[in-house]
């Protein structure tokens, strides 16, 4: 638990020194949503409908930006291998630097995620609602990420390989956080929408770890 | 001094290493108790590193076994890398942290109880202490080395896999590598170390690797397993 705290702490301190990763997530999410109403045009209800899918799909893309970088690095300068010596199970070494990704990229995209809503007319009665699908939808986004970031490491165009692995095991979170808001602009309750996003939450907690850490010790050997 | 237990015994029975489709070495025996040292010798491609990575538990051997007092390491993998400091080609420096975090870093997570005062004295018995607050990108490639070095002593462990641990290091560096090295041999300690280079280690066993190197054809027979 200790060492959890501390890879935590580590990597923590390598995003705020480095910066760019987490500022680059969110310009990203920012940027693009802002597109939507040139392309689309800036009629209200049109806007509205959408709203909902075009934050949910940005903030996917957005998350998958900072990737590959994952384990990528640490891999390049040794520290991975260092890593899988340490006396605790490489799993929780996985764990830690997963929810480190997750407070650098998915809490900066939960933050900016009500702002840009209020942008595309979203229904006020979905803000509750989009904070809770962002607070249990892009942990998900990052443990499945880590999955796919382990499988490419040492490989050619990773990057371009794990947005393919990836982006197709992200349809579950898209379509149940989408399916949430759109519930609860409607008036329509959006509990099971939301009960079924945190089962997809526990799943990936207890699955990614494990699957991720067999990927790196292969990538290791 | 005695730091670590005195009878400890690290063995390896019949170790094969496979690379891709090669046989790299065969057939190895080695034993290494308390207080030893075994310098791996050989030519570029002759299994040195290969053999530090499966020491260190970071390959699997294709055959033969690991053990540890007699106990299988294969059987605990947490407890002997408990027991391991693997130095290896990369020195893990992170360039935005400084010296003395990237060290607290490595030396907490290998033992959550190691203190800032053994840090400082390990990096003083490397001439490292008066860098502690220098960000380490601008370390050059033998400050690095040595940073790396310094986990040795920052957090205890009784067996040491140093691959070509001189390397980037200047010759009063090295001098400082070997009595460190003879330190915790005194205190009951265990070295494998391999190098091109001439290391100073008074009593060490030597293994030359290309012994065990298998003749052209077993190796493409073995090829196929």
């Amino acid at each position: 638990m200790f060492r959890l705290l501390e890879i935590i702490r580590r990597d923590l301190r390598l995003a705020l020194r480095q910066g760019s990763d987490s500022v680059m997530v969110v310009t990203f999410f920012v940027l693009t949503v802002v597109l939507f109403p040139f392309g689309i045009g800036p009629e209200a209800n049109i806007l509205e409908r959408t709203s909902a899918g075009v934050l949910w799909v940005t903030a996917l893309l957005a998350s998958m930006l900072s990737l590959d970088r994952l384990f990528q690095a640490d891999y390049e300068d040794g520290s991975l291998e260092l890593l899988a010596l340490t006396p605790t199970a490489l799993e929780l070494m996985v764990l830690g630097k997963v929810t480190a990704h997750w407070l650098t990229t998915g809490l900066p995209l939960m933050v900016a995620a009500p702002v840009l809503a209020v942008l595309l007319h979203m229904n006020a009665d979905g803000f509750v609602t989009l904070l809770l699908t962002m607070l249990l939808g892009t942990p998900t986004l990052s443990l499945i990420g880590a999955m796919g970031a382990a499988l490419v490491l040492g490989a050619r165009r990773g990057g371009v390989l794990l947005s393919l692995l990836v982006l197709p095991l992200y349809v579950p979170v898209l379509i149940f956080g989408v399916g949430a808001i759109d519930a609860a602009v409607q008036g329509l309750p959006s509990q099971s929408h939301l009960l079924i996003l945190g089962g997809q939450l526990l799943a990936a907690l207890a699955l990614t770890p494990w699957a991720a850490a067999a990927a790196l010790r292969q990538a290791l050997e | 001094m005695s730091e670590f237990a005195p009878d400890a015994r690290f063995s390896g029975h019949n170790l094969a290493c496979l690379r891709g489709e090669r046989m790299v070495f065969a057939r190895m025996d080695f034993e290494l108790t308390s207080g030893e040292a075994l310098l791996l010798l050989g030519p570029n491609g002759s299994g040195k590193s290969s053999l530090l990575r499966l020491l260190a538990g970071l390959l699997k051997p294709a055959a033969g076994q690991l053990a540890w007092n007699g106990e299988m390491v294969a059987e605990d993998r947490e407890a002997h890398s408990g027991r391991v400091h693997y130095v290896g080609h990369h020195d893990a420096v992170k360039p935005v942290l400084t010296v003395m975090e990237n060290l607290r870093f490595w030396a907490r997570l290998h033992d959550p109880k190691a203190g800032d005062a053994v840090a400082e004295a390990a990096l003083e018995s490397l001439d490292m202490l008066r860098l502690a607050e220098v960000p380490a990108k601008l370390l050059s490639a033998g400050q690095k080395r040595r940073l790396n070095l310094s986990r040795l002593l920052a957090a205890p462990a009784p067996l040491w896999l140093l691959d070509e641990p001189t390397v980037a290091l200047d010759r009063a560096s090295v001098k400082r590598l070997e009595a460190i090295i003879a330190k915790h041999r005194a205190g009951g300690g265990m070295v494998v170390l391999s190098t091109h280079a001439d290391v100073d280690l008074p009593g060490a066993r030597e293994m030359h690797l290309d012994h065990f190197t298998p003749p052209a054809p077993v190796a493409a027979d073995m090829g196929g397993w």
